[in-house]
């Protein structure tokens, strides 16, 4: 059967990048991010169980501007994935389906996960203090 | 003549309520995961600059233990059947889609438990 090649959906080039379609993408893109960035969570741990030593080369390596860089990173992504995870626990139950309320409750998604990001980064500060 | 019948035929073909184990247990997981993060974020503020005295202080309480030993067991298995996802969406190759899922299963298994090992290593052991 000679079939003529189309084009299949989704042809994403084609596709206006909307917040819905955006949002969805980056909930999986964080969550792959976030399976490695499991990863850090390991090296810290297994740093403080083999000692002192390994364990402040870890805590240096945090504290330092690159690892600082990194870590501020993985909390946005960790804030996005997890209001953005609580938008789909919400959907599972059937609320907020209507596309007024699909666009507005992804805007309060990315507004929570960049203030409970920066408010977390500026936590450690106050403990400390200097602020 | 159909010489089987009709209970027989199905069994095996339809989900006999298993076909939704895997959405179910990413959303038990991630149901867990919600105060989890939030508690690991709120413990990790004082845990910045600790030494490793303070650090195996913290591990060593029996509530921070129990919390960090749940917060990883729920975390990894969340995250290993997310990226099973994945993998099944976008790797097509039957052989390469099979050999991804069981490296990504074996080491997300391995490095949980290990995570494991470490906590109860930092609380029990000396």
């Amino acid at each position: 059967m000679s079939t003529r090649s189309r084009p299949r959906s989704p042809h994403l080039q084609i596709y206006r990048p909307q917040i819905t379609s955006i949002l969805s993408i980056a909930h999986r893109l964080t969550g792959v991010v976030l399976a490695a960035a499991a990863l850090l969570l390991t090296y810290w741990l297994a740093s403080a169980a083999y000692g002192p030593e390994s364990f402040a080369r870890a805590q240096a390596f945090f504290g330092h501007w690159f690892g600082r860089l990194i870590l501020f990173g993985v909390t946005f992504f960790l804030f996005y994935h997890l209001c953005n995870g609580i938008r789909h626990l919400l959907w599972d139950i059937g609320w907020g389906f209507e596309l007024p309320r699909l666009r507005s409750s992804g805007v309060v998604v990315v507004v929570a996960s960049t203030v409970l990001t920066v408010l977390i980064w500026f936590a450690p500060y106050i403990v400390a203090g200097k602020l | 003549m159909e010489m089987r019948s009709s209970l027989r035929r199905v069994q095996g073909l339809g989900s006999a309520k298993e076909g939704v184990g895997h959405w179910w247990a990413e959303r038990l997981t991630s149901m867990a995961l919600v105060p989890l993060v939030l508690w690991f974020m709120a413990s990790a503020v004082f845990l910045v600059g600790a030494n490793h005295a303070a650090f195996k202080a913290w591990v060593g309480s029996f509530g921070n233990g129990l919390m960090l030993v749940l917060f990883i067991i729920a975390l990894f298995h969340h995250a290993q059947l997310g990226l099973q996802v994945v993998i099944e969406d976008y790797v097509h190759g039957e052989t390469a889609k099979m050999a991804l899922l069981i490296a990504v299963k074996f080491a997300f298994f391995f490095i949980g438990a290990g995570s494991v090992s470490a906590v109860l290593h930092l609380a029990f052991g000396n």
